[in-house]
């Protein structure tokens, strides 16, 4: 009710914004850690990001999805994820050795085993 | 006495063996495809067949090809394998001549000296006794070695020998029990009736004096035809399937099949012809290098007989092809290893006995194969229309002297070039290939073909090496892909390109997917002694190293990858060089961040070779321009 009321005046309720990581599934990272201990030395510098070549076509950014899966938001991952090519560009530029396309294999392949076990 | 119960081990053991591999030779022969069935075909009739005879002999039996890389192991293999095959060639020709009868069953010839003990006091039988301990000695210092060898493996000049699995092991030890056991039981048997020549004859009147040999010696005539009869029932599930196998390969190779993109007959031949020798061992820069002594070929073989999880092996590799070229076998290890990387992970089977002696092939998961597109991202562009195109590839984009100094030697060509990825383009699918995903190499390869056929050229120069070998292979293209370095050549050799002599020492480092990947060794060497002073290094052609930069391997880490990189341009730079070539923007760039040398692409050293025409043009022009000027 509420809500349809203040659609008439313009005005719509923002989503929660918050990070719930009780409610959030990080097992993707947990896997990624596991698998490619260099995920943890990511200072989220953006290197990957600047020279990606999805990233020159895209919004794709390396960075963002480090962060996200970290954090468990997990949907918003899934889909994007798959549009990298692998070129190793990003690996290359990172200043920490983040191993950067194996944590790309991992994800997908986390995603594809998550789904699998899912009821 | 023409049948004695001993024999019967040996007997079920032999007759298992040839059972089997008919039987095995009929699946796979099943398997073909089509076309690789009537090129065996045409192989037997043909030219093939002789020449897989010989090689057969040369490889197989001499071994030739271990003796060159390493004598001591070499003359292990070449003992064991040319001397049991003497052995039991000129033991049925003795059972043959002096037996009671022509055409005997097998174990007549290999327990002849039981049933003829009295064989071999004088004149010609003594002079074939002598041959046939000869033979026997000569396997025996073979296992002597070979024994030596599982415990000190540096002895015979290999740093590190392949571990076992416990069938290896049993199958191991009944190998080395045969003869040793042999020995022992013509020895004695020898020692009872006075024969035998310097080896059997003589260890026999010795054992006579102190033991009673005429009891001794059936014992160890079970024993001998114990350990054949186990040796060849657990062939099929040990490395030592390669002995049979090996036959096939020689011929199936000869005859022109190759391994192709899934599993199939003849990766399955090749991963059974393997036969652990662990030369790839010491040949792998992960091994001497970063230290990492797990993943070499030999243990991706045999994992992938033994049903297990490849997936971590097969993943953890540089992709060098440098255990390619040192096989001794030939086997197309690299190719092997992209299938299993294809496959991705495959599900363990249970392990039973049926399983090992009938493997079971590993199949794509399906939806490696189908699913949504995941670049529809990409738009169709349209390319300029032109004579040449020059696609710069992710990594020279990351390396921009490299991408300015192309763009100078094109411009300085006169061709009429387009250089398609100039704002960044799209990746060239071999990355993604290389880790496994051809369905989404596919897609951006569909991408990038439709660009190329558009722009109606007639030659593609690439600047990558891991592009060039995609373009060439994976690629169905109307046009001729060069690497730059090959672009370059037949511009010096048109002379359209007219350059200075640097006074620089140069050493060429050959990149691996350039080299080894394509066959490319010749073209860079020649455009670089023809600007610079070129120097020979002590790893050449298809000896080369890797730089450890590699795409191919997603598991190791930056600092073994740091590792490679150091040694091998340690390695390069031993002669002082003033420039550490190379022809790939991978390798420069890892090589600049672990040496002091100068580390540059062929393209670069070109680029600042070639004389400005500009200049020329200029002066030209105001010359002109002065005419011009005076005439009026």
């Amino acid at each position: 009710m509420v809500k349809n009321n203040m659609g008439k005046f313009g005005f719509t309720i923002s989503k929660g914004r918050q990070i719930d990581y009780d409610s959030n599934d990080r097992g993707i990272a947990a896997y990624i850690f596991e698998k490619e201990p260099s995920f943890r030395l990511c200072i989220e510098c953006g290197g990957c990001s600047a020279t990606c070549t999805t990233g020159n076509l895209t919004s794709f950014s390396l960075r963002e999805l480090h962060i996200l899966i970290k954090r468990g938001e997990n949907d918003q991952v899934r889909q994007t994820i798959k549009k990298c090519m692998l070129c190793g560009k990003c690996t290359l530029v990172c200043p920490r050795g983040v191993n950067t396309r194996n944590i790309v294999v991992l994800a997908k392949q986390a995603f594809k085993k998550a789904d699998e076990y899912a009821i | 006495m023409q049948f004695d119960p001993f024999v019967i081990p040996f007997n079920i053991g032999l007759y298992f063996i040839l059972i089997y591999v008919v039987t095995r030779s009929v699946l796979w022969f099943r398997d073909l495809s089509r076309p690789d069935k009537l090129r065996l075909q045409r192989g037997f009739f043909g030219n093939a067949f002789p020449l897989s005879l010989k090689e057969i002999f040369m490889e197989s039996l001499i071994h030739r090809k271990i003796l060159k890389t390493n004598l001591r192991l070499g003359y292990m293999h070449m003992s064991l394998a040319l001397g049991w095959f003497l052995l039991i060639l000129f033991g049925t020709i003795e059972a043959d001549i002096f037996g009671a009868r022509h055409l005997n069953a097998p174990y007549k010839a290999i327990f002849f000296r039981f049933f003829n003990p009295d064989h071999g006091r004088m004149g010609f039988e003594a002079a074939y006794s002598f041959l046939m301990d000869l033979l026997l000695a000569f396997i025996l210092s073979g296992l002597l070695l070979a024994i030596i060898k599982r415990f000190y493996s540096r002895i015979v000049g290999l740093k590190k020998t392949t571990s076992l699995k416990i069938t290896d092991k049993i199958a191991l030890t009944s190998l080395w029990l045969i003869f040793p056991s042999r020995l022992l039981a013509e020895s004695f048997t020898s020692g009872a009736y006075g024969t035998g020549s310097f080896l059997t004859g003589s260890l026999g009147s010795w054992f006579a004096t102190f033991l009673p040999v005429q009891e001794m010696a059936y014992p160890f005539w079970w024993l001998y035809s114990l350990s054949l009869g186990t040796f060849f029932i657990l062939l099929p599930i040990t490395r030592y399937m390669h002995i049979p196998t090996e036959l096939f390969l020689i011929f199936m190779r000869n005859s022109g099949i190759k391994t192709g993109d899934k599993a199939g007959t003849y990766s399955e031949v090749q991963t059974y012809s393997c036969s652990s020798c662990g030369i790839c061992i010491d040949a792998c820069q992960l091994n001497f290098s970063a230290g990492i002594t797990n993943i070499q070929s030999a243990y991706l073989m045999k994992a992938i007989r033994n049903n297990d999880d490849v997936s971590e092996i097969a993943d953890n590799c540089l992709m060098c092809g440098r255990c390619d070229q040192k096989c001794p076998v030939g086997l197309e290890l690299t190719p092997i290893r992209m299938i299993q990387r294809r496959g991705g992970e495959a599900e363990n089977d249970i392990r039973n006995i049926y399983k090992g002696y009938f493997r079971s092939r590993q199949t794509i998961i399906p939806d490696k194969l189908n699913g949504s597109s995941n670049y529809d991202f990409l738009h169709e562009n349209e390319p300029g229309k032109a004579d040449v195109l020059f696609f710069a590839g992710c990594m020279t984009h990351l390396t921009p002297t490299i991408k300015n100094s192309m763009i100078k030697i094109l411009d300085a060509s006169g061709a009429k070039y387009s250089f398609i990825d100039e704002q960044g383009g799209v990746c060239c699918g071999r990355p993604l290939m290389l880790a496994g995903q051809d369905k989404e190499a596919r897609e951006l390869i569909n991408y990038n073909s439709q660009m190329i056929w558009k722009s109606g050229a007639h030659t593609l120069v690439t600047s990558c090496p891991i592009c060039y070998k995609v373009f060439r292979e994976s690629y169905y293209l109307d046009v001729e892909v060069l690497h730059h370095t090959q672009f370059i050549k037949r511009l010096i050799d048109e002379g359209s390109l007219k350059m200075n002599f640097l006074r620089k020492k140069v050493v060429y480092h050959s990149p691996c997917e350039l080299g080894r990947g394509s066959g490319v060794y010749n073209d860079p060497k020649e455009v670089l002694s023809h600007v610079s002073r070129l120097e020979k290094s002590k790893f050449e052609d298809e000896n080369s190293l890797c730089c450890g930069g590699s795409l191919a391997n997603m598991k190791v880490s930056s600092g073994n990858k740091k590792k490679i990189a150091f040694d091998a341009a340690l390695e390069l730079t031993k002669g002082k060089p003033d420039i550490l070539a190379t022809a790939c923007p991978l390798c420069k760039k890892t090589f600049s961040a672990v040496t002091e040398t100068k580390v540059a692409d062929i393209s670069e050293i070109v680029a600042e070779a070639i004389i400005q025409p500009s200049v020329k043009k200029n002066i030209s022009n105001r010359v002109f321009s002065l005419k011009e000027t005076a005439d009026i």
